[in-house]
C-alpha cells in the first residue's frame, strides 16, 4: 500500500454488529485505525437486506439494502466485519437492483470497492504481523459466505498466525455449516440444533478455548448453543481477538 | 404423486429422520467416505476444475441446443433399430412400459438403478399390473425388500445398517445368514441371478445418451446392468429427455466428471453402451430395445434464465455428500425421489405444486452444493430464486410476510432504525424489571430460536449511537 496518502475507509457496521454486539465495530475500528486508515461510518446505512433476499421477499430485501447504496456512494473503500453481508453486496446486489438501472450501476460499484474486514487488511493493506498477545488454544470456524461467495479461505488464518503465540488448532470439517442460515434456523428449529451440535462436538474436540468466526451470525448461532450446553468456550468475532491480543500486546510492552 | 400425497410436511418428516438414530448414523458415517473418496480422487487428477469448466461447457451447449440433439440422437437410434418412445409425463411414461411389458407377456421384470423410474413411479405401475419386478442393483433390492425408496441419488440404501440388510434377507430368503458383507453379497447374487435367468424384460436407466451415435450408455458398478440388458429379450430405457451428450468426446469428459464427484473412482466398474438391439450374428444383447424419452416437466425449464441449468445435472450425488441438512435428516425427508440439494431444487421445479414448493426451505444456504457441483449449476442461488417465486405466489406464511414488512420499514431508513432501537432497548428495560421478558419472548416470532440457545444480551447501546456519541466528544473537547 502507498504509505503517503492515507487510506479512506467507510465502516459498513452490519446490522447484526450494530445491535447485538457494538463491540466488534469498535474494535474493527481500533484495528483499521493502527493500520493508519481513516475511519468513517456514513450513518445512512442500516443493512444489506439479506435476511429477506435469503427469505425470498425481494422487494424488502431491495428497500433494506439501497440505504447502502446512499450511505457508500462516495466511499472510496467499504470494509465490513462480516464475509455474508459484504458477500450479498459484491454477489447478489447487482441482481437484486437489476430492474432499476440507476440503483443497478450503484450497486455495481460498490460491490467493486466492498471487503470483508479480513481480506481488506490482508490483500489491501497488506498486514502479515500484529504486535500482539494471545496466548491461548484458538480453533477457526470458516463462515460458509466468506468461504465461497468471497473466496476467502487464507486470510483469517494469515492474521491468526500474525499473533506470535497464539496457537492455532485444526478444526474437524471446518468448513460444514454451522446451521444458523438465517430464518433457516426458526423454520427447521430442531434440525438446526442438530447442525450446531454437531460443529460444536467437533470444536470441543480440539480442546480450544476460543472459537473464532469471521461471521456474527454464525458466531452467536454457535455461542448461543455452547452456553445452553454449559460449554466454557468463548466465541469470539476474529476483529474483537485481534483487538483483545492488540491490547495485552500494548500492556505487556507499556 | 407427489409430495402432497405424503401428507406430511417437510418439518414433521425431518423431525422423524432426527429421531432415527441407526439412520443418521449410517448416513454420516457414508458421506463421510464419499467426502474424502472424492477428495482424493480430485486431488489424484489434478486438473479437475478445469474439467469441472469443460463439464459445465458441454453440459450449458448440449441443452441449449437440446432440440437438435435429441433429433440427432432419435435418428440415429432409429437407424440402430430401436423403437423410440416419447412421454410428455410420468402417466405416458409408465403407460409406454406397461404396453410394451403386456407385449411381451412379461411376468418378471429385471430393473437396474433408475432415478427417473423413481420419479414416475414405475414399480408400483408394474406391480400393480401383475407384474413382478425386481431391483437388481444391491442398494436399490435393499429398498425395495424394506417396502422403501432410495434415500441417495447413487446409494440407495445409504440409510441402512448391514444388521438391518441381514434381517431383510433372511426374511426374504427364508435362510440365516451371518452378517458379514461377503455373506450378504454372495446371498443376494445368487438370488437375483435366478431371477436374472427367467424375466422377459429388462429396464435400466440411463446416464448419457450419445447423440452421434444413437447410443445409450449405463454407468454401473455391480455389474447387474450388463445382466438386465443381455439376458432379457426386450430391453426397455427410460431416459430423462436431457440426458444427451452431443459426441463420444464430451462423454469421455462426463464419464471422468461422474464418477470422481460421486465416490472418487476414476471410472465406474462397468461402462455399458448399448447401441441398439442385438444385430444378425451376435452373441448376446436384447432382441428388442426401447427407449422411452420422458419430459415430465424438463421441457418447461428450457430458456428460463433461472432455471434452466437445473437440467446440466449429471445425477452425481455430490451435493447430497456435503449437505449439512442432508447429512442430518438423509433423503426419505424430502419426500420424493431426488433428495439433498438437487431434489430442493429440482423437484419444485418438475412439479411446481405448493406442497413440494417447501422443499425450497431445506437449505441454511450455505453453498456447499454448489462448490461440490461437478457442472457448476449455482443450487444455492436457484434455492432463494424458488423462495422468491414462492413469496410472489402468495405462499408464504402471513406472519413472515408481516414480520419482512416490519422489517423493511424500520431497516428501510437509518433514522427509523435509530428510533425502533431505542425503543426496542427501553421496552426491554422495562420488561426485565417487570417479568414480562420471559413472556415476551415465548410469543416472539423467533421463540423457536431460543428454545435450544441462549438469546445474546444486547449491548446498551448500538454502535451508531456510541459512534456519534464519541463524534460529539471529540467536537465539544
Amino acid at each position: 500500500m502507498d504509505s503517503g496518502a492515507r487510506v479512506k475507509v467507510s465502516l459498513f457496521i452490519t446490522c447484526m454488529a450494530d445491535q447485538l454486539v457494538p463491540a466488534v465495530g469498535l474494535s474493527t475500528v481500533r484495528l483499521l485505525q493502527q493500520q493508519g486508515c481513516e475511519v468513517a461510518f456514513p450513518a445512512l446505512q442500516t443493512c444489506c437486506g439479506q435476511p429477506a433476499w435469503n427469505s425470498g421477499h425481494a422487494h424488502e430485501a431491495r428497500r433494506v439494502g439501497s440505504t447502502l447504496l446512499d450511505a457508500f456512494a462516495d466511499a472510496q473503500y467499504v470494509v465490513a466485519p462480516s464475509g455474508s453481508c459484504a458477500g450479498m453486496v459484491r454477489q447478489h446486489f447487482e441482481a437484486m437492483f437489476a430492474d432499476a438501472p440507476r440503483q443497478a450501476a450503484a450497486a455495481r460499484e460498490l460491490a467493486a470497492k466492498i471487503h470483508d474486514f479480513s481480506q481488506f487488511m490482508v490483500n489491501v493493506l497488506g498486514v502479515r504481523s500484529l504486535p500482539g498477545s494471545f496466548p491461548h488454544r484458538v480453533t477457526f470456524h470458516p463462515s460458509c459466505h466468506g468461504m465461497r461467495l468471497l473466496g476467502m479461505r487464507e486470510e483469517p488464518v494469515t492474521l491468526l498466525r500474525a499473533i506470535p503465540d497464539l496457537q492455532l488448532v485444526p478444526l474437524p470439517l471446518a468448513e460444514d455449516c454451522c446451521g444458523f442460515g438465517g430464518t433457516f434456523s426458526i423454520k427447521l428449529a430442531s434440525l438446526a440444533t442438530k447442525i450446531v451440535d454437531e460443529k460444536i462436538d467437533h470444536v470441543v474436540s480440539t480442546g480450544a478455548h476460543y472459537l473464532v468466526g469471521t461471521d456474527l451470525g454464525c458466531i452467536l448461532n454457535i455461542a448461543g448453543r455452547m452456553q445452553r450446553r454449559g460449554l466454557d468456550i468463548e466465541a469470539l468475532h476474529l476483529a474483537e481477538l485481534l483487538d483483545r491480543a492488540v491490547q495485552a500486546g500494548e500492556g505487556a510492552h507499556a | 404423486v407427489s409430495v402432497q400425497a405424503l401428507g406430511t410436511t417437510l418439518e414433521e418428516r425431518a423431525e422423524r429422520a432426527l429421531g432415527d438414530e441407526p439412520l443418521r448414523k449410517a448416513v454420516r458415517f457414508t458421506v463421510d467416505r464419499l467426502r474424502s473418496g472424492k477428495q482424493q480422487g480430485v486431488e489424484a487428477i489434478g486438473h479437475f476444475e478445469e474439467l469441472r469448466e469443460l463439464g459445465r461447457q458441454i453440459r450449458k451447449h448440449t441443452i441449449t441446443n437440446l432440440d437438435y440433439y435429441l433429433e440427432r440422437f432419435a435418428a440415429q437410434a432409429t437407424a440402430r433399430g430401436v423403437q423410440l418412445h416419447f412421454a410428455r409425463d410420468a402417466a405416458e411414461a409408465t403407460a409406454h412400459a406397461l404396453r410394451i411389458v403386456a407385449q411381451k407377456h412379461a411376468r418378471t421384470v429385471v430393473k437396474s438403478k433408475s432415478m427417473l423410474s423413481e420419479e414416475i413411479h414405475l414399480n408400483d405401475a408394474l406391480a400393480a399390473a401383475g407384474v413382478d419386478c425386481v431391483e437388481t442393483d444391491l442398494g436399490e433390492w435393499i429398498v425395495q425388500l424394506a417396502g422403501e425408496t432410495p434415500s441417495h441419488i447413487i446409494l440407495p440404501a445409504i440409510h441402512k445398517t448391514r444388521a438391518q440388510v441381514q434381517t431383510l434377507f433372511e426374511a426374504e430368503g427364508k435362510v440365516a445368514l451371518s452378517p458379514d458383507t461377503a455373506t450378504l453379497a454372495a446371498h443376494a447374487r445368487r438370488r437375483l441371478r435366478e431371477r436374472f435367468a427367467t424375466a422377459e424384460v429388462g429396464i435400466t436407466g440411463c446416464n448419457f445418451a450419445v447423440a452421434e451415435t444413437g447410443s445409450v450408455v449405463v454407468f454401473t458398478n455391480e455389474g447387474n446392468g450388463r445382466m438386465v440388458t443381455c439376458l432379457p429379450d426386450t430391453h426397455i430405457v427410460m431416459m430423462g429427455m436431457e440426458r444427451i451428450v452431443p459426441s463420444w468426446d464430451e462423454l469421455e469428459v462426463m464419464a471422468q466428471l461422474l464418477p470422481r464427484s460421486a465416490t472418487g473412482q476414476k471410472l465406474t466398474t462397468y461402462l455399458n453402451v448399448l447401441s441398439g438391439p442385438r444385430r444378425t450374428g451376435e452373441l448376446d444383447g436384447a432382441r428388442e430395445m426401447h427407449v422411452i424419452v420422458v419430459d415430465n416437466g424438463r421441457s418447461a425449464q428450457l430458456g428460463d434464465p433461472e432455471f434452466e441449468d437445473i437440467l446440466n445435472c449429471i445425477r452425481c450425488g455430490a451435493c447430497l455428500n456435503v449437505c449439512p441438512v442432508y447429512r442430518q435428516i438423509g433423503g426419505h425427508a424430502y419426500g420424493t425421489a431426488y433428495s439433498g440439494p438437487i431434489g430442493a431444487v429440482l423437484t419444485p421445479l418438475l412439479l411446481r405444486d405448493k406442497p413440494s414448493a417447501e422443499l425450497a426451505q431445506a437449505s441454511t444456504l450455505c453453498g456447499a452444493c454448489t462448490e461440490a457441483c461437478p457442472v457448476k449449476i449455482p443450487l444455492h442461488d436457484m434455492l432463494v430464486s424458488l423462495r422468491v417465486r414462492s413469496v410472489a405466489a402468495g405462499d408464504a406464511p402471513r406472519s413472515e410476510s408481516i414480520a419482512f414488512r416490519l422489517f423493511a420499514w424500520v431497516f428501510g431508513s437509518s433514522g427509523r432504525l435509530a428510533l425502533a432501537s431505542r425503543l426496542a432497548r427501553a421496552l426491554q428495560r422495562f420488561a426485565q424489571r417487570t417479568g414480562l421478558a420471559r413472556m415476551a419472548l415465548r410469543r416472539a416470532p423467533f421463540a423457536r430460536l431460543l428454545k435450544h440457545r441462549e438469546l445474546p444480551k444486547p449491548a446498551a447501546r448500538t454502535f451508531r449511537d456510541a459512534w456519534a456519541e464519541e463524534q460529539h466528544r471529540r467536537r465539544d473537547v
